[in-house]
């Protein structure tokens, strides 16, 4: 790439510690053995995007896809690694530009429930930022609250609601408006599109499309869904307990998969049809981010794994112009 | 007998800006052991459909005189508050759209299971434990014994929404209204989850109302499937019916935009126009505005008919 990557990250990584509480102590001192547990969320990521870019973000549920999102929306700290915003490290930014680059990047939350101030109406909940940071006059701020709602297709009516009266969907939507009204420059969508059905869905990913073609907007665009991120995205990356195991331009990754767990995942995209199926459990054992396997993590459920693979973990490389993965096979 | 009637529900919200009738008179069973897919565009009444079978909407709203909900051949909507309660706890369990609705955020998920299991069953804490145990494993959780002893916030999004389903499969109820359950969760994950609704279902007679907007979820699970549209069901019928012949105008604008391979690059269908507001709902058929082929006679409201054998439309041009 040529071009100064808009977001870069280099070697990120998040640890939670799920610390004995209370209840556990006292058992402690009954003997129980309880010990503090760690999460490794997030193993040493690199990715760059670029201006105008969408990049997909696809994993099992647990795999870190959420705490990749909030690292880079700036809502968690990393543990470690660094993060690059228009080629100037985040972590050493002055007052002045940390505010810009924390308005440029939003984030449209995969819990549309928790995400909205319950005692806010939706008309301060989408205009207020706005007006705050000066982006519409004050005169201005009830029609632009009404132009984004209409944008993700709520009836401007209701912007005098509270959260609780909305539906699902709806509320995921008062989501999405409230992170376009702030004009950013990146968004990270976090299952953003999950609880809307396939017309409004298909709208709303119209809608960020072309918010992309008129304002050159980027995305971090989180979904289990491959059919959705096959359709939105230029380049896609797996994530596999914590890390990403692929990279790939999107009609590569899904016309030629190199990773086994790729392989895996795009074996099961379900397809519309109406014979009832019967559904079979998962076969082998789920890997735990409090326990993960050594060697390559994916090793327990890969049909190809080989010795080498439950000692050794596999670097991520290129195994085509533009396409990094991080399997064992790719040596032999 | 069916273990759930339900017969002219309308359940409406008397808001200061004007009623909004959510749902407005819905009619559908449910058998033992059978799971009816209950589709349809965000807002159009699933989830209130929902609360009212489990006797949960607070005013302003309200289920409107004439509706009648039978569970079993009792009636719930003249059930006391207290017998409400009583059956939401072991007869029918609702797995919430939000799974924070099901788990308390600051009680450890083990004290949450263990209550769960205790509260139906007299067993010992230890094997209360040991069954909340395997409902982590069911649904797809690794290190359950860690897991346990986590809260709500220390789970991912879609472990979230599993440890709710956990809970709702350890009541063992009659009847299971699942809301959106499995919305952000990975293909295997959601077969895995999908495996064990199935095995419940046949295997205990449990009943199940499934609501969802993937119609590629419902359409290898459910053995039925009904279509709402600005609160009332627009079409109904067996699972195969319903997706390779749909009839109502609708249900073939969901089936046309579910996105696929050759979309790329390329804006994705949508129904054209906007969802009405329940506020301000046309006269005749609620669609007429986004139908293609809408004509005169949609000014009336058109009746739910049986169009094909076992296969309902609410549309005055559905033909069988
Ligand atoms: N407390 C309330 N006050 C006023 N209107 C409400 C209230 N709760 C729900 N509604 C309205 O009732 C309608 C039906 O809502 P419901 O939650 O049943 O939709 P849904 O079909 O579940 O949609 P989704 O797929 O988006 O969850 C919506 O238009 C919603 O705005
Ligand atoms: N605040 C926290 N404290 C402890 N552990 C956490 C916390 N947040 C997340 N985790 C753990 O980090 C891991 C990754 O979680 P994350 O939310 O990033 O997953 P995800 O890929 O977004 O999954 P999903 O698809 O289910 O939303 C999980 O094992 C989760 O339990
Ligand atoms: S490194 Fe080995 S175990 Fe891992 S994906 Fe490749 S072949 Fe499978
Ligand atoms: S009744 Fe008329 S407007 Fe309504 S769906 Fe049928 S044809 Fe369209
Ligand atoms: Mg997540
Ligand atoms: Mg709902």
């Amino acid at each position: 790439m040529t071009q100064q990557p808009l977001l870069s990250l280099r070697g990120i990584t998040k640890r939670f510690v799920q610390r004995v509480d209370l209840a556990g102590r006292i058992a402690n001192a009954f003997g129980a053995g309880m010990r503090e547990t760690v999460v490794q969320a997030v193993s040493d990521v690199d990715l760059d995007v670029a201006e105008g870019e969408v990049v997909g973000l696809v994993g099992e549920s647990g795999c870190g896809k959420s705490t990749l999102g909030r690292i880079v929306a700036g809502i968690l700290p990393q543990t470690a690694g660094t993060m690059t915003w228009r080629g100037q490290d985040v972590a050493a930014m002055g007052a002045g530009d940390r505010h810009a680059w924390q308005l440029a990047v939003q984030m449209i939350f995969q819990d549309p429930f928790a995400s909205l101030n319950p005692r806010l109406r939706v008309s301060e909940i989408v205009g207020e930022a706005p007006r705050v940071h000066g982006l519409v006059g004050r005169g201005r701020q009830a029609e632009y609250v009404s132009e984004t709602l209409m944008q993700v297709g709520l009836d401007p009516a209701y912007a005098s609601r509270y959260p609780h009266q909305f539906s699902g969907g709806q509320r995921q939507r008062v989501g999405i408006a409230r992170a376009l009204a702030v004009k950013p420059a990146f968004i990270v969508c976090d299952e953003a599109v999950a609880a809307l059905d396939v017309s409004i869905q298909a709208q709303v990913l119209n809608l960020f499309m072309e918010l992309r073609q008129r304002l050159g907007l980027t995305y971090l665009f989180i979904s289990h869904n491959l059919a959705v991120v096959e359709h939105l995205s230029d380049r896609v990356a797996i994530m596999y307990l914590g890390r990403l195991v692929e990279i790939a331009p999107a009609d590569e990754l899904f016309a030629r998969p190199n990773h086994p767990y790729t392989q895996a995942l795009l074996a099961e995209v379900p397809k519309l049809e109406a014979a009832q199926r019967t559904y079979k459990p998962i076969a082998g054992e789920l890997p735990s981010p409090l326990d993960p396997p050594p060697g390559c993590a994916f090793h327990p459920r890969c049909p190809h794994a080989f010795a080498r693979c439950k000692a050794e973990r596999p670097a991520i490389k290129e195994v085509a112009p533009g396409h990094f993965s991080a399997c064992h096979l790719n040596d032999r | 007998m069916t273990t759930l009637s339900v017969r002219n529900l309308r359940t409406h919200f008397f808001t200061k800006e004007g009623v909004a009738k959510a749902v407005d008179g819905v009619d559908f069973d449910v058998a033992p052991g059978e799971i009816l897919g209950l589709v349809g565009e965000s807002g159009s009444g699933k989830t209130v459909t929902g609360f009212s079978i489990l006797g949960l909407i607070d005013p302003p709203g309200r289920i409107v005189e004439g509706s009648s909900i039978r569970f079993n051949g009792e009636e719930l909507t003249a059930a006391r508050p207290e017998r409400l309660r009583a059956i939401r706890g072991s007869e029918i369990a609702m797995i919430f759209q939000d799974p924070m609705m099901t788990l308390n955020p600051v009680l450890r998920v083990d004290t949450q299971m263990i209550e769960t299991v205790q509260a139906h069953l007299k067993v010992s804490e230890a094997d209360a434990r040991d069954r909340a145990r395997k409902a982590l494993v069911q649904v797809g959780i690794p290190s359950p014994d860690e897991r346990l002893r986590a809260y709500p916030h220390q789970f991912s999004g879609g472990m979230r929404q599993r440890v709710a389903i956990a809970i709702a499969l350890l009541h063992k109820p009659k009847l299971i209204v699942a809301d959106e359950p499995t919305t952000a969760l990975d293909v295997t994950i959601q077969g895995q989850i999908l495996f064990e609704v199935q095995r419940l279902c046949r295997e205990s007679g449990t009943a199940m109302i499934w609501v969802t907007h993937d119609l590629a979820v419902v359409a290898g699970l459910a053995d039925r499937i009904a279509v709402m549209y600005a609160g009332r069901i627009v079409e109904t019928g067996r699972t195969a019916d319903v997706i390779e012949r749909p009839m109502h105008p609708y249900t073939k604008g969901l089936i046309g935009s579910v996105p696929s391979q050759n979309t790329r690059g390329h804006k994705l269908a949508q129904i054209p126009g906007m969802t009405p507001s329940l506020l301000r709902l046309p006269r005749g058929c609620a669609f007429k505005a986004r139908c293609p082929i809408a004509i005169d006679q949609c000014n009336e409201m058109p009746a739910l008919e049986e169009h094909r054998p076992g296969h309902w439309a609410r549309c005055w041009r559905a033909t069988g």
